[in-house]
């Protein structure tokens, strides 16, 4: 189907079916139970997975497929974002010109950095993205304000022009909308204990996320896609038998820029702000946190780290002592608290604790990210032994390319 | 000529802490060839050494004093550092404002301690895997690391004062006949100098004239035929790790009355250190300590107000700017060997 094979197919149709569904599947537990905080069916958070799922599937293709290591790509979110808005400011307040700004803006940007930066390779390549990326977020706060309006931000205005659409609406800046359909509208549905909320925003975020992942899966598997892995396992042989690898990285790079523009593009058709913050270097390496854990060099990896660090953001960092003491209450008092004590550093703002260390298992002993791990425990079922399969970080792609 | 003179020392307190960390993590890449993203987190350990120290010193008793009353009218609460109680109160005072440099008896063998498990528990199992599996495990090894000093010692910076005989200026304007007060310059920013020229010529003089140091050159310069020759290489990589660990500590020591310490400190000084590096030529330890200087006197060069008029913002991006520059004219940095890190 869509000329895919029928591995590929599966795939899709899984995503499909996880992306349309998501306001089921992430809201298991009734709104009365305990356990509702667990929910992360609200499109705040759902919004945030799927446009995450779009930076990573992005990074991907560049990481995972040619194995360079970019610091420096929240700078293309960054520069989508700020696009996005402008496009807001000026034109209308329909998304469509917003996004296709972002994507055009960071594909112009990511063309700029690409060029100097993949004259140099492995490590070097990751500093000149950094300095990059780090040099934009400093200009962003400093001399370009009239463009980014520095630490601010940069918001709407109520007198911005928006020459195709109108200004204001009853003294009020009109809401992010596709054709009248606004962004922010939902739709409730009560079933018994359960609430499920079905926002306009988050279906256009995961309509866009499925035709981004289409794509990733046709680049993966197209001839363009076994270059660029022919690059990341051995650029030099690659050169010595004559062919000229630079267009291919440079171009894979300018696609994972395009992803991160539409990932800046979403992020303000969903809520129309963007600072300097989202350039600096800490958020690249967010993406490359996701990209890692979920499995670099797969096709659905990418999504489900963003979706894995994006829940634990909100939801973890939420448990709190006396969540915790609820919990354990059933044990004895000193086994409470010290469980207590024990667990505190690991929770609420510590979250990001449990992040690094979690992270560094995965580096240590699972390269392949989640995604290797869920193919051992299959592998663990069809008692084959794992050493058969395991030759690389790409190998469920490279045996479905065959 | 005194505003050039004022931007060149201002210049020298940066320059000192990347050249410093910048010979850490050379060393470490000339030995062990690995990527160590953690380096700046070793350099915020060495300034929660301080920290502590002054917080262990400042430790105190509360006795009540009847003769003396307080604004409410009850007894007044004397807190008595132990120190100042053992030791008399003179020297205890002494010991509790001279705690920053103590901390340097007090951060080498915690630095020790923490290289040598780094090395061994992690960094040891990643000798083999791609420079990008590196970074990435020390990558998140520096955000442990960091959430940790978090936990214990919040988000907020922590004032750690110098010791009072270094507090205040040196006029140099007097010194060198321009008018006084046209280039005033803290003491203890002088002593870091100092501290920092100390620390490199230490390192190199360890390295060139002592045994250890001629092998542990040879290891880098051919670690196989070394190991041929049955000299434990890896050990001795080890004790290297732990020296970088340690110039990287005392950098940190030196530097928390500076700047007071605050959980990121690390990754804002490595991301720097880094391009620093890069510039000075990966592996090579001159390149490292004279890029850091160079960089650190541009930088400050740049932040002067006329040549923000001339280029807004330059203050800001003239570090990178120039590693952008160097990397695509002199792929090798200012020193850089031929052959290191060309995959």
């Amino acid at each position: 189907m869509l000329g895919l094979n029928k591995k590929d197919t599966t795939l899709l149709i899984i995503v499909v079916i996880m992306t349309m569904f998501a306001p089921f599947i992430l809201n298991p537990f009734p709104e009365t139970s305990q356990l509702a905080q667990f929910n992360a069916g609200y499109p705040d958070l759902m919004q945030r997975f799927v446009i995450f799922g779009i930076f990573a599937i992005g990074f991907n293709i560049l990481f995972g497929l040619t194995g360079y290591l970019s610091f420096g790509h929240a700078a293309f979110l960054g520069v989508g974002s700020y696009a996005g808005v402008w496009m807001m400011k000026l034109l209308t307040m329909n998304v469509i010109p917003a996004i296709l700004m972002s994507m055009i803006v960071a594909g112009l940007f990511s063309i700029l950095v690409g060029y100097i930066s993949l004259r140099r390779s492995g490590i070097y390549f990751s500093i000149l993205t950094l300095a990059f990326a780090q040099m934009s977020f400093s200009l962003a706060y400093s001399v370009l304000t009239p463009i980014t309006n520095g630490e601010t931000g940069l918001q709407l205005a109520l007198d911005d022009p928006r020459i195709l659409g109108v200004s204001q609406v009853a003294g009020s800046i009109p809401p992010a909308s596709l054709f009248g359909l606004a962004m922010r509208d939902s739709y409730e549905m009560t079933l018994g204990g359960w609430a499920f909320t079905f926002n306009v925003g988050y279906y256009l975020c995961a309509v866009v996320m499925i035709v981004a992942f289409y794509i990733a899966i046709r680049i993966f598997r197209s001839p363009f896609g076994l270059m660029l892995k022919a690059v990341k396992s051995n650029q030099q042989r690659l050169n010595y038998t004559g062919v000229n690898s630079k267009p291919y990285t440079f171009a894979a790079f300018v696609i994972s820029g395009m992803y991160a523009g539409l990932a800046g593009g979403l992020m303000v058709a969903m809520d129309p702000l963007a600072g300097a913050e989202r350039m600096q270097w800490t958020a690249s390496g967010e993406v490359v946190l996701m990209t890692i854990l979920g499995g670099a060099g797969t096709l659905f990896g990418p999504v489900l780290g963003a979706g894995f660090i994006k829940y634990f953001e909100n939801i973890f960092s939420k448990i709190n002592d006396t969540i915790l003491h609820q919990w354990f209450a059933a044990l004895p008092d000193g086994i409470e608290d010290t469980l207590v004590f024990l667990i505190h550093p690991f929770i609420g703002k510590g979250w990001h604790l449990t992040l690094g260390i979690v992270f560094m298992l995965v580096v240590i002993f699972l390269p392949g990210g989640i995604m290797e791990g869920i193919r051992r425990i299959v592998d663990l079922f069809k008692r084959r032994s794992p050493k058969d399969e395991v030759s690389g970080g790409a190998v469920p792609s490279a045996k479905a390319a065959e | 000529m005194d505003a050039i003179f004022l931007q060149i020392l201002n210049g020298l307190d940066k320059g000192s802490a990347y050249a410093l960390i910048a010979l850490g993590l050379t060393l470490i890449f000339g030995t062990l060839g690995v990527v160590n993203f953690a380096h700046g987190a070793l350099f915020m350990l060495g300034a929660f050494c301080a920290v502590t120290l002054n917080g262990i010193l400042s430790l105190s008793f509360t006795t009540i004093d009847d003769s003396r009353t307080d604004f409410l009218g009850n007894p007044l609460r004397v807190e008595t550092p132990y120190v100042e109680s053992w030791f008399g109160p003179e020297i205890g005072a002494a010991i509790i404002q001279w705690s920053v440099p103590l901390s340097i008896l007090f951060a080498i063998p915690v630095m020790v301690l923490v290289g040598l498990i780094m090395e061994r528990g992690l960094i040891k199992h990643f000798y083999r895997r791609p420079h990008a599996d590196q970074i990435l495990v020390t990558f998140g090894l520096a955000i442990v690391l960091q959430e940790i000093i978090k936990y214990f010692f919040g988000a907020n910076p922590i004032p750690t004062p110098a010791p009072p005989s270094f507090a205040g200026s040196f006029d140099f304007g007097v010194w060198l006949g321009f008018s006084p007060g046209s280039i005033i310059y803290p003491y203890w920013r002088m002593v870091y100098f100092a501290f920092a020229i100390g620390i490199i010529g230490a390192v190199f003089a360890f390295l060139r004239y002592t045994t250890f140091g001629m092998v542990v050159r040879a290891g880098m310069a051919d670690r196989e035929t070394v190991g041929f020759l049955g000299i434990n290489i890896d050990r001795r990589f080890t004790i290297m790790f732990a020296i970088a660990a340690v110039v990287a500590g005392l950098a940190g020591v030196m530097y928390a009355p500076i700047n007071s310490p605050n959980y990121h400190m690390g990754m804002d000084f490595l991301v720097l250190s880094f391009v620093v590096v890069v510039v000075g030529g990966m592996g090579s330890l001159a390149g490292a300590v004279l890029a850091g200087f160079l960089l650190g006197i541009l930088e400050s060069f740049a932040s002067m107000a006329q040549v923000v008029a001339l280029f807004p913002g330059i203050n800001q991006i003239v570090i990178y700017l120039v590693a952008i520059i160097v990397l695509l004219t002199r792929p090798r940095g200012l020193m850089g060997r031929k052959g290191v890190m060309e995959d």
